[in-house]
Order: structure tokens, then C-alpha cells, then sequence
């Protein structure tokens, strides 16, 4: 029998609808689910007691009839990169220990305003910089279905927490892969919206131009419900696009009979693992059987885009990281220190992969080698996107593998960053494009790790992307498949 | 001996006149408790972002198209990245390579002569805030007080054009007229709301290539930029005369000892790594709204001054005086719209109500009184006296203690004030006088002819001033011939 923490959001939605289950049980048996699986290090921080208080309120505006939507009363949890008010964010970083934000950020506010109950914040890479999860600044998260694995990054604790049922569904934050990487290495579905798509007022930036806000969730159903709360235009935020949000949810049943499906090439090369690449092709013939028509296509800059997005990203990250400085919020360790000193000493807090990107980027944009490298990183952008342009000129979206490997173990790649980078190289060009991307489990390796197919579409193609995953769903069970725990 | 040409280009910050941030919308207002106008996005907090105060960019097409500069459709933000306690976000945002303005010049007018300054570039961006050191609280300590962090500028940078430190006060002064004609800035110096930096360097007469250059920071007073350019073209004069070499750095003038001093050499300067800011789209400007906004631009002082010269028929020297502050010659032509005689008006502006102002000494309390009622009663006032209803001295009592909401025509009704004209009633009062004062009577005619002036005294006592005294004037010379 399902136990109700594996129910997925929408069929736990129907139970509150009827009356079968209350918030409050919901809840409950989320929180339990966290105690018992502590090992896994997927949540930073848990509010048991202010998510039982917004079960309860939600239970009873249930009971006078008056719901605030499909998600009142669903348990869910935030990446901690997600500002709540009064609750702790620490962003993974030892720099913003004990910081308790003054205000919501915008999705965190539509959640609420949706009913939705707040279970806590979710472990990642120090300010969203990982693959792995490794790089926590507070503890390293585990891969449910093989605790000796990395959940992916950075919203390693995002995926976790949904694949364990920890939480009916998350947000976590996207800027080079950290929504799909994660969501293909534990088996669940994990949505990066077009950039500008949803709000990022009140998310800790990494890098502005890349970060987009997305839902990993255990199904697609549920993926569309969530993205219909969050997106949307906010006036906070200058670059989130005013455009209507259309009804997500409405033709995800439709199949795929009849669309242009484009396998690009470059994403097919040597370096990939046989076992992902057998799973990718065994999906993209269910694709072909369902009516698709499949055609191989070229994004000839794909080779250069990684490159690139480290030199953006990195250059955007040393720049929105420069804040954390001591004088205003976060921790200081010794107010008595000249002001240099006080520098030096509240940014030694960072952990050494911000440190790296923070360098990196700084380099990239110093004077005399800003036309080398930024200058340049945002041509290969240009061509990339234009890239993508040409291959949406002839078919309606893109399948390509989510990651290049199944989950790695612990340590693997930790001395080794260049190899870490690479865990990111089918997911990045995405973000440099600002294009929706969705990754949906497609199978699992012979010893039973999760392997993602990633989907990609034009901008504010999101509707279509939800469509073609959920026709895929419909014929596999992957997703259905829990780890033991 | 080598005679040294100055070389001098100003950067002037001013501070937009807008109620709120450049960027949320906390309160510019100036004087607020510390950290009074401050919230999540002007102090940086984690995850927030920039919204565009659409009102400030106004203000900057304003001071753009005010100094004849090109707007250009689309300009860009950048962050301008460096580590300072008063810089919340660790990086300013500013404008870099695609300023909103480009391609302007001045006229500025010395001892009669007029130059022009061309203007390099105008870019808006968001001030800092400020730091306070206190070594009585706790020793040592410094605070930083947000309040002002995040407030709307733009920066107005010349080309090294300015030849003379009078020039370089001239610039400033004319600038921050236009600045407050069109309405863009308020022009306290005092509030920080006008500063400036200036580049000095010189070279020798002849010479085309630019010399080292200081730059002299933050100066907030016309008569600082002069003393302190002054000083500054004399100390590299004296450097150069011993043999030695400029060197290119930043320094201070120290208004206490008049010396300039520095602050820091340019080898330690920053490097900024300015690009261009992801959180916020490019400025791009309609050229239907850029034009909107110039047929709003109010007449600008050298026009008035030729308009007021040529139209209305006043001198130079009154021009002057109405034109030097908008709210003066604004003032001057409400008043002028209530009675239509410039020369009338001109004089009653000058001699009576801006002398009354100058007493308040005080610029703010002086705008504050230059409302239109009070433009309206003084339009009043002056049409009573051409029409010879009252007479000077009245219409000088009744303005003494002018009240808001008085109406200087009701004045007169209520009080009886009307100038008396008629002969039948003053020449008995004159025959009273003159047979009162036989003997000075006696001194008129042996051809004390200043005497007139103490008899016409004396009549207009007795009529409480209201007698017309170019009546009582005639009137008494034909009595007396």
C-alpha cells in the first residue's frame, strides 16, 4: 500500500479535497519522514511547529469552504536559497549562519498566499556553486537511492526531499543544471522555467543573468501545478517578463503525436555512460512510437558554452557575493579589527568553491581582461542561443540526457573541479539560452541509480515541455519507483 | 620662466529632485533620524533587486536636454564593484559606457567675457551612503547611516575646457541655475545636493598635450572650487618651477588651513570591473517621450534674460537680478501676469520683496514665501500705486505687514486708504500749513526752494499719507509764486 508520505502532491490534494486525509496528517507524516531519514542531510532547517500551525489553519479554512487553491494544505519545503521571514536562510553558507530574513521573497509569498505548508529549508552548495552537494557549507547531502552518492547540486537537498518524501513538492533554483542535475540523479522531475518566467525578488543570487526558480516535484502533474502558482510577472523584479500565465495543467494530456522532437548531436558524444545513453535512446524511441517525429539536429556551439557560462556566472557571482561583508547582517567574528581585517575575516567564512568562483570571476572582470574573457564568454552566449533559435525553427523541442553520468560517489570529483564543472555540460547551454528545460527520470542503471532525460523547449514553451514530458510519463512507470529507505 | 597654462574639468554630482530612491521607494527627504529611510533593497539585503524610479530618469532628460545634450534612446546600468562600509551591495549602480546623455555645452559668463564649456557625458546613479565615525561612543567605533544611500544622481562631467579657477566658479554656479530652473535638482550645496570633483592639471602655454592631473574631491561651495583650484594651479606651478613632477592623485581641500591635501595616489586606485548590471534591462527611451519632455523644458535663464532685455524693456542690471533664480523671475512674471507694467513690477520685486527675503537669509524660507498669492498681492500693490489709488508710502505700510490671505485692494477699501486727489479738500489744508509756518514761508520766498519738501511733509501728515503728493506739490509751488 502507498504510505501517504509517497503520495504525490495532486493525488494528496484530492484526498484533502475529500476529506480523506487532513493537512495536519500530511504534515505529520513529513515530519516524521525527516526524523527518520536525518542521515540524508536533506533539510537545514525544520519548522515543525510553524508548519503544523499553517496545517491547521489550512485544515480549517477547508472546513468552511474556503481553499485558496490546489495547494492548501500541501506540505513543501524551499531550497534554503529562498528568503522567509523570520526563518533562518543560510543559503548552504556559513557567511549567513543564524540570518533571519526581514521579508518573503515573491514565490516564497504566492506559496503561502496558495495555503501551501512551509515544512522548512533545504540543504545545497554553498551559494548554489555545485554539483554535487558536496559543498555545503554545514554538511554534504546523501543520494536516497545509494547514501555513498551525491544527490546532484546544488538543490541536491530540493530532490532528495522529494524522491524520499520529505516534502510533497519543492523550489529549488536553476542556474546552470541545479534543478535538473539533481532531479535526473534521484529519480524525480525537476522544471527550469524560461528565464524572466518566474519571479527571483527574494532568492539569493549566484549569477542574475542565469538563476531562474523552478519546482522538483514527483511527477509532471505536479510540476505544472506548482509552476502555475510561481510564475508570473513581479513588479519587483525588473527583468521577470510581463507576459500571462497560460493554464499549464490544460493540454498536459494531449501526447505528442504529430511534434518535432530534435536530438542534437553534440549531446551524444564520447564521455557519456553507455548505461545513460541506452536509457536516453530507449526514451526517444517511446517518443517516436507515440507519433513524434524524431529528427537529429546540430548545436554547433555547444562545446564552448560550458566555458562561457563559468566566466558569466562566475564574473555575475563576484559581484552579487561582494555583500556579504559583515557590516550589515551575518556573523562577525571580531568587531574590535580594523576594517580591512574585518573583511578579511568575515569573507574567510566562505567556502572554498565560492572562494574559487569569487577569484575566477573577479579575474574575468578586471581591467585588461574584460574583453578576453566576459567580453567574449557573452559572444559564445549569442551564438548559443542562436544555436537554439535555429534548431526551434524546425522542431517544437529538444531530448537530450540530463547529466553525462549516473550519481557519483561521495569525494569522486571533490579534488577534481574541472571534472565537477562537467557534471553541468548538457544542462548549462539552457541557461545561457534563458530557455524552459525539464528533466524526467527515464530509467536506472543496473545497480538501481535514477537516469534523467532532459526535454528543452523555445521560451515560454513551458506548457509544451510539460505536455511532451507528461506523454512520456504516461507510458513508463520510472517515476513511480521509490527508493528503500 | 615657463609660463603654465591651467587645464580644468569638473565632475559635478547632483542629487535629483525626486521623493524617492533611485531604486525602491524609501524617502529621499534630507535630515531624517539615522537609518530612517532605509529597507531590504537600499541595504542590500540578500535576494533583492532593482526597480527604476521612472521619475528620476525623467529628471535626467530634464538636466540632459537643459544643457543641449543628445539623449540617447538606449543607455545601460552598470555595477561599478568596489568594498566600502557606506556601499551596501559592495558595487554602484551606475552608468559606464552608454550614458543616458552625451555631447552638451555651457556658456559661462567672467567679468563680461563668455566661454563655452562643452559637457563630456551626463550618467545617472545611485549615491552612497555615510559613514560616521564617533570616538566618544565606545571609542574608536564607526557607524554608517543608510538614509542617503541609494538617492538618485547624475553626474555632469565637462571637458577639460575650464582655463581659470573664476571660470571653473562661474561653471558651477551657472550650472546650478539650470539645474534648478529646470526643476531637476534643488542646488543646496550645504545638503550635499550639489558637489563637485575637478580635475587640475597644467602645461605650458603652447603646449597641446594635457599635463598630470589631481583631482580635487568633493568640494561643496562655489568659493571652495576657487580657492581650492586657485591653490591647487599654484602648487603644481611650484612643484614644476623646483624641478619636480606632478604626481596623479586624489586630494582634499582642507577648508580650515586653505592647503589641499592628499588623500590617496592613484596607484592604489580601484579597479572598478565595471559590466553591465544583469538584475536590469537597458534604458530604452522612446524618441516621442525624449521630445515630450523637451517642449514641458521651462525658458532657460539666458533666454529670459534676452526676453526680459528685449520685450519687456528692462535694463540689464534688473534682468539680472529677476533671471538668477527661477523662483524669483517665476515670481516676477505671476506678479507681472496680475498687472502688466514690467518696469513697475521689476522694481517692487527688487527693492522691496527680494530685499525683504534677503533679511530672512535664507534660501529655502525665501522659496517657501514665493507663492503665487503672494506674487498676486504684489501685483495688486503695484497697480494701486500706477494708478495712483494709494500712494508709495501706503503701498510701502501695507506691504511691511502683508499677511497671506490679505488682498492689498481690500486693504485700502476697509481702511480708507485711497489717495486723496481732489484740490478742494487738500488746499485748505495747505493754506493751514503755510499760515502755520510764516516764517518759512518767508525763507521759500527769499529762495529756500527746499523748503517745498517740508511743507509737503506737513500736508501729507495731516492727511495720514493718502494725499497725492504730486498734487500737493503743484499745489503748494502755485500757493507760494
Amino acid at each position: 500500500m502507498t504510505k501517504l508520505y509517497e503520495l504525490t502532491a495532486h493525488e494528496l490534494a484530492q484526498k484533502l479535497a475529500q476529506n480523506e486525509i487532513s493537512s495536519i496528517e500530511a504534515t505529520q507524516a513529513c515530519l516524521e519522514r525527516i526524523e527518520a531519514t536525518n542521515n540524508l542531510g536533506a533539510y537545514l532547517h525544520v519548522d515543525s511547529v510553524g508548519a503544523l500551525a499553517l496545517a491547521k489553519a489550512s485544515d480549517e479554512r477547508r472546513r468552511a469552504n474556503n481553499t485558496n487553491g490546489p495547494l492548501d494544505g500541501v506540505p513543501m519545503a524551499l531550497k534554503d536559497i529562498f528568503l522567509t521571514e523570520g526563518m533562518p536562510t543560510t543559503c548552504g553558507s556559513k557567511i549567513l549562519a543564524g540570518f533571519k530574513p526581514p521579508y518573503n521573497g515573491t514565490v516564497v509569498q504566492k506559496l503561502k498566499d496558495a495555503g501551501v505548508v512551509l515544512l522548512g529549508k533545504l540543504n545545497m552548495d554553498e551559494f548554489a556553486m555545485g554539483s554535487s552537494n558536496e559543498y555545503s557549507g554545514f554538511t554534504p547531502a546523501r543520494n536516497p537511492w545509494d547514501p555513498e552518492r551525491v544527490p546532484g547540486g546544488s538543490s541536491g537537498g530540493c530532490a532528495i526531499a522529494v524522491a524520499a518524501g520529505l516534502a510533497f513538492a519543492t523550489l529549488g533554483t536553476d542556474t546552470g543544471g541545479s534543478i535538473r542535475q539533481p532531479a535526473a540523479l534521484c529519480g524525480v522531475v525537476g522544471l527550469k522555467p524560461t528565464y524572466s518566467r518566474v519571479s527571483r525578488f527574494g532568492v539569493i543570487a549566484y549569477a542574475s543573468s542565469l538563476d531562474q526558480v523552478g519546482p522538483l516535484t514527483k511527477d509532471v502533474t505536479d510540476c505544472a501545478q506548482v509552476l502555475q502558482v510561481i510564475a508570473g510577472h513581479d513588479p519587483h523584479d525588473s527583468t521577470s517578463a510581463d507576459v500571462a500565465v497560460p493554464d499549464y495543467t490544460k493540454d498536459i494530456e494531449q501526447g505528442v503525436s504529430g511534434l518535432r522532437l530534435g536530438i542534437p548531436k553534440e549531446y551524444f558524444a564520447p564521455g557519456i555512460d553507455a548505461q545513460v545513453r541506452a536509457a536516453v535512446e530507449a526514451a526517444i524511441k517511446t517518443y517516436e512510437q507515440l507519433g513524434a517525429k524524431i529528427s537529429e539536429i546540430s548545436l554547433p556551439h555547444t562545446d564552448y558554452a560550458i566555458a562561457a557560462y563559468y566566466l558569466v556566472a562566475t564574473a555575475e557571482a563576484s559581484s552579487n557575493l561582494a555583500r556579504y561583508d559583515g557590516v550589515r547582517y551575518g556573523p562577525r567574528r571580531d568587531p574590535g579589527l580594523g576594517l580591512n581585517e574585518m573583511y578579511d575575516d568575515t569573507r574567510s567564512q566562505f567556502g572554498s568553491e565560492v572562494k574559487r568562483r569569487i577569484m575566477l570571476g573577479t579575474y574575468a572582470l578586471s581591467a585588461g581582461y574584460y574583453d578576453a574573457y566576459y567580453g567574449k564568454a557573452q559572444k559564445v552566449r549569442t551564438l548559443v542561443q542562436r544555436d537554439f533559435a535555429n534548431a526551434f525553427a524546425q522542431c517544437d523541442a529538444l531530448i537530450t540526457p540530463t547529466s553525462p553520468s549516473p550519481a557519483f560517489k561521495l569525494g569522486e570529483n571533490v579534488s577534481d573541479p574541472i571534472k565537477m564543472y562537467l557534471a553541468d555540460v548538457f544542462t548549462v547551454s539552457v541557461n545561457m539560452a534563458g530557455l524552459p528545460g525539464i528533466s524526467l527520470p527515464c530509467g536506472f542503471t543496473k545497480d538501481g541509480l535514477p537516469i534523467g532525460i532532459q526535454l528543452i523547449a523555445a521560451p515560454m514553451a513551458e506548457a509544451l515541455l510539460l505536455r511532451t514530458a507528461r506523454a512520456y510519463e504516461r507510458e513508463h512507470k520510472w517515476h513511480l519507483q521509490r527508493p528503500a529507505l | 620662466m615657463t609660463r603654465y597654462e591651467p587645464v580644468i574639468g569638473l565632475e559635478v554630482h547632483a542629487q535629483l529632485r525626486t521623493q524617492s530612491k533611485l531604486f525602491c521607494s524609501c524617502s529621499t527627504a534630507f535630515g531624517a533620524d539615522v537609518n530612517l529611510h532605509t529597507c531590504a533593497v537600499c541595504l542590500g539585503m540578500p535576494g533583492v533587486l532593482p526597480v527604476l524610479n521612472r521619475h528620476a530618469v525623467d529628471l535626467a532628460i530634464r538636466a540632459g536636454l537643459g544643457l543641449g545634450c543628445t539623449i540617447h534612446p538606449r543607455s545601460q546600468w552598470s555595477r561599478k564593484n568596489y568594498f566600502y562600509p557606506d556601499l551596501p551591495k559592495g558595487y554602484q549602480i551606475s552608468q559606464y559606457d552608454q550614458p543616458i546623455a552625451t555631447d552638451g555645452q555651457l556658456i559661462v559668463e567672467v567679468d563680461g567675457a563668455t566661454s563655452t564649456v562643452r559637457i563630456m557625458r551626463i550618467h545617472m546613479e545611485e549615491d552612497a551612503a555615510k559613514n560616521v565615525h564617533d570616538d566618544l561612543i565606545a571609542g574608536n567605533r564607526s557607524y554608517v547611516d543608510f538614509n542617503r544611500g541609494g538617492t538618485p544622481l547624475v553626474e555632469i562631467v565637462s571637458q577639460p575646457d575650464i582655463r581659470s579657477a573664476a571660470q571653473a566658479a562661474a561653471y558651477m554656479k551657472t550650472l546650478r541655475q539650470i539645474l534648478r530652473y529646470l526643476g531637476v535638482c534643488d542646488g543646496n550645496m550645504e545638503e550635499g545636493s550639489l558637489r563637485c570633483d575637478a580635475n587640475v592639471s597644467i602645461r605650458p602655454v603652447g603646449e597641446t598635450k594635457l599635463g598630470t592631473r589631481t583631482e580635487l574631491k568633493n568640494i561643496n561651495s562655489f568659493r571652495f572650487v576657487q580657492q581650492a583650484i586657485e591653490y591647487e594651479i599654484e602648487r603644481q606651478k611650484e612643484v614644476l618651477a623646483s624641478g619636480g613632477t606632478i604626481v596623479q592623485e586624489t586630494r582634499l581641500w582642507d577648508t580650515q588651513a586653505k592647503v589641499t591635501r592628499s588623500m590617496r595616489s592613484k596607484e592604489e586606485a580601484h579597479d572598478y570591473r565595471y559590466f553591465p548590471d544583469p538584475d536590469l534591462p537597458n534604458l530604452v527611451l522612446e524618441p516621442s517621450y525624449i521630445e515630450n519632455i523637451r517642449t514641458e523644458l521651462p525658458e532657460l535663464p539666458a533666454a529670459k534674460l534676452k526676453r526680459y532685455t528685449t520685450e519687456l524693456g528692462l535694463s540689464n542690471y534688473d534682468a539680472n537680478i529677476l533671471t538668477e533664480d527661477a523662483e524669483i523671475a517665476l515670481f516676477f512674471e505671476k506678479a507681472l501676469a496680475v498687472f502688466k507694467k514690467p518696469k513697475a513690477i521689476a522694481n517692487w520685486v527688487i527693492n522691496e520683496v527680494l530685499r525683504k527675503l534677503k533679511t530672512q537669509n535664507d534660501d529655502t524660507a525665501a522659496a517657501a514665501t514665493l507663492t503665487d498669492a503672494y506674487a498676486q498681492q504684489i501685483g495688486e500693490l503695484v497697480e494701486l500705486v500706477e494708478d495712483n489709488i494709494i500712494s508709495g508710502k501706503i503701498a510701502k505700510d501695507i506691504f511691511a505687514d502683508l499677511k497671506a490671505g490679505d488682498s492689498p485692494k481690500r486693504i485700502v477699501d476697509e481702511h480708507g486708504l485711497k489717495q486723496v486727489s481732489d484740490v478742494g479738500s487738500i488746499e485748505p489744508l495747505i493754506d493751514e500749513v503755510l499760515a502755520k509756518n510764516p516764517e518759512s514761508v518767508a525763507k521759500y520766498k527769499a529762495g529756500r526752494t527746499n523748503m517745498l519738501g517740508f511743507f509737503v511733509g506737513q500736508v501729507m501728515k495731516q492727511t495720514g499719507g493718502k494725499a497725492n503728493p504730486k498734487l500737493v506739490n503743484e499745489l503748494i509751488q502755485k500757493k507760494l509764486s
